[in-house]
């Protein structure tokens, strides 16, 4: 396969703001192009390169199509690493978040201490709540500043503060993330898995 | 190209359909029924399919498997707890449980091929020609093994399984094929064993699965599970008498039990008639009590629903259409708990039972390539990961991507000069690699010796259309590729299978040349019948050689019958055909005036 990245597959160049609708027309016809259901009377070495060129058409379009994930395939295509869907590894807390995790970790013994029922863990709940807040904003303003990007690319500007900028903001979205999980667990509403698939 | 035929292989019945003019169309047997029942029975006689081996479920209990589905591509802990309450004998190993047949083991895939070996036979005598083809549908939350093990079932039926469609999916195409669901719709899919939910958008042509999600350990079996329960507390507190033990009686009351709840999806309450052999058991059985019943078995089904949901990035008020699917959904109680869950009536205006099939042919005729404007995307339904250390599994695939996909991922040694590296590859939600399905391991092996940390193995796990997984591993320093020993965790292997297919053969000429004995002696004793008559009406008009030669020819052909030899019996047959042959012709000339007269008589007789 001749193509390195997944913006090119989409013939895309690699920036953060995209045309969602445009994006899915053009999986659309990538994929009637591509799909193995097409390539069914091939020879066997078509319908394999049909199989290989379907799965990266796939792969591309579900890490562009959330302007979260986007951003998290283009640090780490500018940071040349293999990037990894739904890793397990727990993010470490970001030291901005020091001082709250004390907070809801005092709030979690006491709410452990009555049992899960009682005042505390009515406090646990508002503690989740507002996190939940937080990790949505944290998204919100990393997608935000999308287009700053973009632009520092058009212009040829330096890119690396607001890269890390963005790393750090993903980081500290994704410890925000295993907290609200574990307290969800501890107060035994969790439905579902621990990796959050497919909408960020 | 020959036909591609589309198969729903179900827990309770099955189903084969072909696209004809552009409609999807069930084909039914001869005597004009769709649906065959998923039951195979191993009698003194052969192995008998369908409603034949319906007749046996009480009788021959011990030999008359049903529900096979729930055991495909199972180990012993997946069903310890249901072995129980079945009464055929299935012998618990942790791979591939097996069902005891007298001496022999069968497993599951082997049951399945003997129900997808009678659809094709159906469908060839339908078209007149050889099936070779088809695609099989599978519950949409099937795991690997469970896929794998279907596909295994079509090679044993000499089946090549052209893809493994999703249920629900296959349902979708059906409806879409005819315009009658469009925007984002829901499948919920309630069948005799397995329950699945899946989220679709459906645009300009495009089947475009968003989420999936479900259990395949639920369905109507369950239910009539819970109502046999019911009526044994019943008959223990009416008649004195535990029935438990007793597989007749426990088959007796599962099928009363899946009739009553069948009639009371129409009517309000109805009356359960068992005759055993002490007493005749009589119950009213209302519609309430039934959904007393199963209430929280259908709840369970909401947990799936809300999963996919929220995978899709949706809520309930989002959903356009909902769609019900599998012949559980026939029961109010479930439409009315689909029906809040998301605020909208659903609908089923294609047939429930057959519309997975119809869907399976839909597919089949896109692969053939006579549909080119409709484009399915489905998705693995389960997270896709390796154990890493301390038994944590690493996510190489999430649950809900689009199929076909694949994931590379790099592995080096440990150890100087080690040569082989082995992975854990498991299938399932669970942090810890213990709570999720073990798929398979593999051992890399043919590494070059080097230093620990200098190999790297770069391993692609690659989920075909299909959602079987296919793993290819190589070194990147030598370029080598290794070669990969896979042990299935559950399931058969390549070997296993191949000895299966090959088995197929052999009894299956065995069963062509049974049926043929059978045939030739059954055409002998209409000769050796015809001629005996022919000489008692006719002896007087035959000459004594013609007599002798005839005597001669019929004593040899008694004898001959009385063998297993065919061909002695056919020539036999023959030659007495031709000792016959110049008296028959005497006797037609006769038969030709008695005609001529008798028309006279019966035109006599018309005009009176």
């Amino acid at each position: 396969m001749t193509v390195t990245d997944y913006f090119t597959v989409f013939g895309l160049p690699r920036k953060l703001v995209v045309d969602g609708p445009a994006l899915q027309r053009r999986f659309y016809e990538l994929s009637r192009e591509h799909h193995p259901d097409f390539h069914q009377g091939a020879a066997a070495a078509r319908q394999a390169e049909a199989l290989a060129q379907s799965a990266m058409v796939n792969r591309a379009y579900r890490a562009l199509r959330d302007p979260l994930s986007r951003v998290e395939y283009l640090i780490a295509l500018e940071e040349g690493r293999e990037v990894r869907e739904g890793a397990t590894e727990k993010p470490r807390a970001p030291r901005e978040l020091l001082e709250e995790m004390l907070e809801v970790q005092e709030a979690l013994e006491e709410a452990k201490a009555e049992g899960m029922g009682g005042e505390a863990a009515g406090r646990l709940r508002e503690e989740r709540a507002r996190l939940e807040a937080r990790y949505a904003a944290e998204g919100e303003a990393i997608v935000g500043r999308g287009a700053e990007w973009d632009r520092l690319v058009d212009e040829g500007g330096d890119r690396k503060p607001l890269l890390e900028w963005f790393k750090q903001r993903l980081a500290t979205r994704a410890y925000l993330r295993t907290v609200i999980d574990d307290l969800s667990d501890a107060l035994g509403e969790r439905e579902g898995s621990h990796v959050s698939h497919r909408r960020h | 190209m020959s036909r591609i035929v589309g198969i729903d292989l179900g827990t309770t019945n099955s189903l084969v359909a072909y696209v004809e003019g552009g409609i999807p169309r069930v084909i039914p047997d001869a005597e004009g029924r769709a649906l065959l029942p998923s039951i195979v029975a191993w009698t003194p006689d052969g192995v008998v399919v369908g409603e034949a081996a319906r007749r046996q479920l009480v009788r021959n209990a011990s030999r008359t498997v049903y529900s096979v589905k729930r055991l495909m591509g199972r180990g012993y802990d997946d069903v310890k707890d249901e072995l129980a309450r079945l009464p055929f004998a299935v012998t618990p190993q942790a791979e591939v449980v097996t069902i005891r047949i007298g001496d022999r083991e069968v497993t599951p895939p082997e049951v399945s091929a003997h129900v997808l070996r009678a659809l094709k036979q159906r469908a060839e005598a339908h078209f007149g020609e050889p099936i070779e083809q088809a695609v099989i549908t599978v519950p949409a939350y099937f795991n690997d093994a469970q896929r794998q093990a279907t596909k295994d079932a079509g090679r044993i039926a000499g089946l090549e399984v052209l893809r493994i469609v999703n249920e629900p999916t296959a349902a979708s195409l059906a409806y879409g094929l005819q315009k009658m669901a469009q925007g984002v719709i829901a499948v919920y899919d309630l069948g005799g064993g397995t329950f699945d939910i899946s989220i679709l958008r459906v645009k300009d042509g495009v089947f475009e699965v968003l989420a999936t999600n479900g259990n395949t350990h639920l369905g109507g079996d369950d239910f009539d599970r819970a109502i046999v329960d019911w009526l044994l507390a019943d008959i223990r507190a009416r008649h004195g008498a535990d029935l438990s033990g007793d597989p007749e009686a426990m088959q007796e009351l599962r099928l009363g039990a899946e009739a009553a709840k069948c009639r009371l999806s129409f009517d309000e309450r109805t009356v359960l008639t068992i005759p055993f052999e002490r007493f005749t058991y009589h119950r009213d059985v209302t519609r309430a009590d039934l959904e007393t019943m199963v209430d929280s078995l259908v709840a369970t089904t909401l947990g799936p629903c809300r999963q996919a949901l929220a995978d899709a990035g949706l809520r309930a008020n989002e959903v356009d259409e909902v769609v019900l699917v599998g012949g559980s959904t026939r029961m109010p109680l479930v439409k009315r708990r689909v029906a809040d869950l998301f605020g909208r009536a659903p609908h089923s205006r294609l047939n429930p039972d057959e519309v997975v099939a119809l869907g399976a042919a839909v597919q089949a005729q896109i692969l053939a390539g006579g549909i080119t404007d409709m484009l399915l995307l489905d998705v693995t339904p389960l997270s896709l990961g390796i154990e890493t250390l301390g038994g944590i599994v690493s996510v190489l695939i999430p649950r809900n991507t689009t199929i076909p996909t694949l994931a590379k991922e790099y592995f080096t040694t440990s150890v100087d000069g080690q040569t082989a590296v082995d992975l854990h590859v498991l299938q399932g939600e669970r942090e810890l690699a213990k709570d999720n399905r073990s798929l398979a391991r593999f051992d890399l092996a043919g590494v070059e010796p080097m230093p620990a940390g200098m190999p790297k193995i770069e391993v692609t796990f690659l989920i075909d259309a299909n959602g079987i997984l296919q793993v290819q591993a190589r070194e990147l320093r030598t370029g080598k590729a290794a070669s990969i020993e896979v042990k299935p965790t559950y399931g058969l292997t390549e070997v296993q299978v191949e000895q299966m297919v090959e088995d197929s053969y052999t009894y299956a000429e065995d069963d062509v040349n049974a049926r043929l004995l059978i045939e030739t002696q059954t055409e002998a004793d209409t000769v050796i019948n015809h001629v005996e008559r022919a000489l008692r009406q006719a002896g007087g008009i035959a000459t004594a050689e013609e007599r002798a030669g005839i005597d001669a020819a019929l004593a040899t052909l008694r004898t001959a019958r009385a063998g297993t030899d065919r061909n002695e019996i056919r020539e036999c047959t023959i030659a007495l055909n031709q000792a016959t042959a110049p008296l028959a012709d005497r006797m037609m000339e006769a038969a030709i005036k008695d005609a001529v007269t008798s028309k006279r008589a019966d035109q006599l007789l018309e005009s009176d």
